[in-house]
């Protein structure tokens, strides 16, 4: 175990661990939008930013992306960690200026106002969508289009998606819930992507339940499953 | 073609070539870099071809097609040697005059000689030119000396010498030893010593190691790397080979930006030269190591410059950089250990071999050792390349070498680092170009862009320019890059557009520090300098701006009216004429007048007017 501090008090964390994970295990309030433990970390939202002293050095950095090393020490709340969060909300609450998600963490932050035009935007491009399709679902339907300030997230070409199992892992983890879906007896939407998708019937109950493609590509994927396992509804597994 | 399979074998062959070639036989040396292909050198080589031919010469007087020799301004340059006569800006119709004036009856055409603006003085031998006089050429030089094509030509100055010193003299510990005292530091920006990379990623856990060359140059107006891509390429792989054997790599890559596709076409040559000869390859020279090398290509983005960014764009990512709290001589191209250098820092190493630490140490600053090469341009009379020794002030860089500032205009900064860089003030002008002394006021060394701006540039446009150079090329991944660049950006140009706010230079302090403190990558971490060192110095102009809603320089547009002085128009006309939007009125004999809400403030007058009678308020 590789031990060092947060805010004074002595945590452990194991070798490949970031400092953002253990900082969250042991009850650490950081503010993150860009992080999930099942994905890789990212560092793009800028907004998980400690202080840290490793030997004589003591530096600003983002915690989600700093492996944890023994003897580091660690603050969470320092001046300049409050001023430079305190800017990046008020870019954020700019760029999504009617986000709730991000109204609300603002505030909590004591950000209430910004001093820059408003974008009206739901994106904060924090890659969570992009990530989770292709590290955990692992089929690339989407990715970042476009630098800089042209940046955004879609599917190649901005066209229906042909490889999207419309599994709505994306819906699921945006932090400012851009990515809609809607559904019906019939099909399923990812809105954003413009991806429609029909439901395939339980043969048991005979209700829909998913999209017969993503039910297909987890038949691929999975071993040591009973081959029927996915032609019946969750409820009648 | 035979392999050359030992050290011997080689030193053979070279003193084959040297013993084929006679240094006072006549040979005219012509450029054809980009910069010179751009003026039509390629038919100047075809009329020389031409003219030898007719004149029974080819066998008899060599002509040589070099990579650029730094003096961009006066492009296609000819040197005849061995008196070393350089004709400036030579069209392909003066070829045949070259051949039978001056090489069959060694006179001088007067036209084609360089002229001094500021003596008048015709200067007829290469190196007594200004321009070339101040400098020190060690690296760049050499592209003078050789065709960048032919690799005898780079055997025959003394190559791949360093490289069979170190494979049959010296353990890598010993190179890495060599490179460490020699106090070299990395020339692509950040000015890491180089020694102390190499000795990181050899001792890092692995046993595969990558060695990369960053030819990725993309600060707007810097071509130093291009230039010595282009005209010496040879000089580079075998830095990098030097590179390899000490740091324990077998393969390398060399990413190029697409932009460049003569210095990629040179690349391409030259290793596939070396492949032939076999220097590059399994066993190289019979001493066991191996090595070869692999050319990526850049797709036009300006962050791949950064090193993380780069490897990802080699491994087929997107150029995004990653967070480097594990470094590159760590785990960099495919979680290998791996060892980026610049260009001119590759450049650096077989010369330092060669010729030893004390030599090498004996130039330039106490920190900063051996020489830049700038790429000198902007407001300045000889704009170019430049190589001096580590130490040389800005003031005799851009008046000495550069010849000063064109028209009698008045210096008013220096830009240096690109767009991570800062604008010096001409009140420190006298400083000494080194790394430290550039950081200390508040630029940076940088790649080595040097951009000489005169009284008639507004420090809030330059500020402008820059920023949106960044918003554009960020590669988007980090908030406070993206959006506090483009935000800064919007501040910038408001001031521009004469919407600047109180509160505004202070909310653009606030954004520079959290976006340098908070950035994931350099890009992002460096792209507030061009407004605080502009904000550090010229913070008036900021001001004037504001409040009197004046833009000092006369560039700002929204803040500008032009207006005819009544007492200079001699009512000729011109400025009607060229005006694009009929602003201009006036009959004969009457002085003219500009109409301020037609007038879009394009310049057109101000470029006509030979009475000098159009103003700028």
């Amino acid at each position: 175990m590789i031990k060092f501090t947060i805010n004074g008090y002595e945590v452990e964390g194991e070798k490949g661990q970031n400092v953002l994970q253990v900082a969250l295990d042991n009850g650490f309030d950081i503010p993150h939008l860009c992080y999930h433990e099942a994905l890789e970390p990212y560092g793009a939202c800028r907004l998980c930013l400690v202080e840290i002293s490793n030997g004589k050095r003591t530096r600003l950095t983002t915690s989600c992306n700093y492996p944890v090393m023994e003897g580091i020490s660690v603050q969470t709340d320092t001046e300049k960690v409050t001023r430079a969060r305190s800017m990046i909300l008020e870019l954020l609450l700019a760029r999504c200026s009617d986000s709730s998600a991000i109204i609300e963490l603002a505030e909590k932050y004591g950000v209430t106002e910004t001093r820059f035009e408003l974008d009206h935007d739901d994106c904060i491009l924090c890659g969570l969508c992009e990530r989770v399709c292709r590290e955990v679902v692992g089929v690339e339907a989407i990715s970042f289009l476009g630098r800089g300030s042209a940046r955004k997230v879609g599917p190649p070409l901005e066209i229906n998606p042909k490889t999207c199992i419309g599994c709505g892992a994306c819906v699921y983890v945006c932090p400012t819930d851009c990515i809609k879906m809607e559904e019906s007896e019939k099909d399923r939407t990812i809105v954003r992507w413009g991806r429609t998708l029909p439901m395939k019937t339980c043969k048991v109950c005979g209700n829909t339940y998913a999209p017969w493609f993503q039910l297909e590509y987890f038949k691929q994927i999975t071993e040591g499953i009973p081959k029927d396992f996915w032609d019946k509804c969750p409820d009648c597994r | 073609m035979k392999k050359i399979l030992d050290p011997r074998e080689l030193e053979k062959f070279r003193a084959q070539i040297l013993e084929k070639r006679d240094p006072k036989r006549p040979c005219i040396a012509v450029t054809s870099g980009t910069s010179a292909k751009a003026y039509g050198s390629e038919k100047l080589v075809e009329a020389f071809r031409t003219a030898l031919k007719a004149h029974r010469l080819s066998r008899k007087i060599d002509l040589r097609v070099t990579g650029g020799q730094g003096f961009d301004e006066r492009e296609p340059l000819v040197i005849i040697h061995p008196r070393n006569i350089l004709y400036q800006r030579v069209d392909p119709k003066d070829a045949e005059e070259i051949v039978t004036e001056t090489i069959q009856k060694d006179k001088i055409i007067e036209r084609l000689l360089f002229v001094d603006p500021k003596t008048g003085e015709k200067i007829l031998n290469r190196d007594d030119i200004p321009f070339y006089k101040g400098q020190m050429p060690i690296i760049f030089g050499d592209n003078g000396k050789i065709d960048p094509t032919n690799i005898e030509d780079y055997l025959a100055i003394g190559g791949y010498f360093a490289l069979v010193k170190v494979l049959t003299e010296k353990t890598p510990e010993g190179v890495i030893d060599i490179i460490k005292r020699s106090g070299l530091r990395g020339r692509g920006g950040g000015g890491f010593p180089t020694g102390m990379k190499w000795e990181s990623c050899r001792n890092a856990p692995g046993e595969k190691r990558y060695v990369v060359c960053n030819a990725d140059e993309g600060d707007p107006g810097a071509y130093m790397d291009r230039g010595l891509l282009e005209g010496n390429p040879h000089r580079v792989l075998e830095g990098m080979m030097i590179g390899a054997f000490a740091i324990g790599s077998d393969e390398g890559y060399l990413y190029v930006r697409y932009e460049y596709p003569l210095a990629n076409e040179h690349i391409q040559i030259a290793i596939k030269q070396l492949r032939q000869y076999g220097l590059l390859g399994e066993n190289i020279l019979g001493t066991g190591f191996t090595f070869d090398l692999k050319v990526s290509r850049g797709g036009g983005a300006f962050v791949c410059g950064e090193s993380t960014a780069l490897m990802a764009s080699i491994e087929g990512n997107a150029g995004e950089p990653r967070a480097k709290h594990i470094h590159t001589v760590e785990s960099g191209l495919w979680d290998k250990p791996t060892n980026l250098n610049n260009v001119e820092t590759w450049a650096n190493v077989p010369l330092i071999i060669h010729k030893g630490v004390d030599w090498y140490t004996g130039i330039g600053t106490e920190n900063s050792k051996g020489t830049k090469i700038f790429s000198l341009v902007g407001k300045v009379n000889n704009t170019g390349l430049v190589e001096v020794p580590m130490g040389m002030t800005i003031k005799e860089i851009v008046d000495d070498i550069g010849g000063g500032i064109p028209e009698n205009g008045t210096l008013k900064a220096v830009q240096t680092g690109g767009p991570s860089g800062g604008c010096i003030p001409a009140s420190l002008i006298d400083i000494s170009v080194d790394f430290d002394k550039l950081t200390e006021v508040g630029s940076m060394m940088g790649s080595g862009g040097m951009i000489v701006m005169d009284d008639k540039t507004c420090m809030v446009d330059i500020a402008r320019y820059f920023l949106n150079f960044l918003k554009d090329e960020s590669c988007g991944k980090c908030t406070t890059c993206r959006d506090g660049i483009r935000r800064m950006y919007e501040v910038v140009d408001a001031i521009t557009r004469g919407k600047g706010k109180e509160g505004d230079i202070e909310l653009l302090e606030e954004l520079s520090w959290v976006i340098s403190e908070a950035s994931l990558c350099a890009l992002g971490s460096t792209a507030p300098n061009p407004v605080l060192s502009t904000i550090r110095y010229f913070r008036d102009e900021y001001e004037a701006h504001i409040r009197d809603k004046k833009c000092p320089a006369g560039v700002c547009k929204a803040l500008i009216t032009y207006s005819i002085d009544k007492k200079k128009c001699t009512a000729c006309g011109k400025c009607k004429k060229v005006c694009p939007s009929d602003a201009i009125t006036g009959k004969k004999k009457v002085p003219h007048k500009i109409d301020s809400k037609k007038c879009i403030r394009c310049g057109a007058c101000i470029a006509e007017c030979k009475f000098d009678a159009v103003r700028i308020r």
